[in-house]
């Protein structure tokens, strides 16, 4: 519901880390424990991305699945859909080992030299 | 898992890398074969960072003015305004109170809680770091001047009314708790589960409503359990003020295991 202003914090984080380079694209890694909205997400970075620096960047999401080692009977499994109990045998008492993650992994910057060049050409 | 993204003409779609790592010439996002120099920079850097930044600072100032602090959720109308009511009735005289009143645009909801002596500050959530569904972190700091926080014992935030943003923003506070109503149905906790998943307690509240609702408490406590098998429930009826004193026990408690 606020992916817009995820995508704001986003491209601050992003500014930061640019040093007042281009940037080509930004990696994001979303739980799926999160409930982030990855069409939603890349929808508004593209009304985000209209600043200088970040016209051209594209932003790539990539998904992480929830997994789960059970307190009880010691199974690893990834979920298949959000609910907090071990698969394997019904159990609760459960620690999260993936699916939390939402942060930017990584950016890409143009070249000093190819900072200056025009538009990309459409897609 | 594919990567995910979005091109120029709004076509989307997700495939296998093929953005090569660290600095070399490489297809940037297009397909059309455009051939740039990049290099690829570390960052791992979490989105939510700021935030939670300053959430450590709200957190660090209710220490040190000995304040514990409640952060209270729910849907728009499950009834956190008339418990808080009741809890600032209850608990004139036994303990000091102030409220953060999270509130989209108007002040409706600070004033119903007006001549129970508790102090009120009233954020509207125009400007914050996540826009105007939910309180976070940078709205609650700018609204702590407002509270004598050295002279309160309890702060219980009043978040916006909404069952999904809310739960992914810490404001830095010691407990989260939200209202349920019963007419709400026996499935958001499986709908909803990152909120139902972070709080401490579940106040189920409109239960003076249940001889007139099909709600089935026990399938809602087990889908409850199933996203959060720890999870504290009290049973409460905002409007009659059946069970508020549990509700008002457990706060109560929250500032005594501190002091201990």
């Amino acid at each position: 519901m606020h992916e817009l202003s995820i995508s704001n914090a986003i491209a601050k984080l992003v500014l930061e880390h640019a040093d007042g380079r281009e940037v080509a694209s930004v990696q994001v890694r979303v739980g799926a424990l999160r409930q982030i909205v990855p069409d939603s997400l890349a929808f508004c970075w593209t009304m985000v991305r209209r600043q200088p620096l970040l016209e051209h960047s594209q932003l790539e999401i990539e998904q992480v699945p929830g997994v789960l080692d059970c307190g009880d009977c010691g199974a690893r499994s990834t979920l298949t859909e959000f609910i907090l109990r071990c698969p394997a045998c019904g159990n609760g008492l459960v620690a999260v080992i993936s699916g939390d993650e939402f942060l930017v992994t990584s950016i890409e910057l143009l070249s000093a030299k190819e900072e200056s060049r025009g538009p990309l050409p459409p897609s | 898992m594919g990567r995910f993204h979005r091109h120029e003409d709004g076509t989307e779609h997700e495939h296998d890398d093929h953005h090569q790592p660290q600095s070399r010439r490489e297809d940037v996002g297009d397909h059309s074969g455009y051939q740039t120099g990049t290099e690829r920079i570390e960052v791992l850097e979490a989105i939510f960072g700021e935030n939670d930044r300053l959430a450590a600072a709200n957190r660090a100032d209710f220490d040190a003015a000995g304040v514990r602090v409640v952060n209270l959720m729910s849907s728009p109308g499950a009834g956190k305004t008339q418990l808080l009511r009741h809890t600032l009735a209850q608990l004139k005289g036994l303990l000091r109170v102030g409220v953060v009143e999270g509130d989209i645009e108007t002040s409706l909801d600070a004033d119903r809680l007006e001549g129970f002596g508790a102090a009120i500050a009233l954020v509207n959530t125009g400007n914050g770091f996540g826009g105007e569904c939910h309180l976070d972190a940078p709205m609650v700091r700018s609204a702590l001047p407002r509270l004598p926080l050295a002279d309160l014992d309890l702060v219980v935030i009043e978040n916006v009314g909404n069952l999904v943003c809310p739960a992914e923003f810490a404001v830095g506070e010691h407990a989260r708790a939200m209202v349920y109503a019963v007419t709400e149905g026996e499935e958001k906790p499986l709908k909803y589960p990152v909120m139902f998943r972070s709080v401490d307690l579940v106040v189920i509240n409109k239960i003076d409503l249940l001889p007139y609702l099909d709600f089935d408490l026990d399938l809602f406590l087990r889908n409850l359990r199933t996203v959060n098998p720890g999870v504290a429930t009290v049973l409460t009826s905002a409007r009659s003020g059946v069970g508020v004193q549990q509700w008002v026990d457990w706060l109560t408690a929250q500032v005594t295991a501190a002091a201990r």
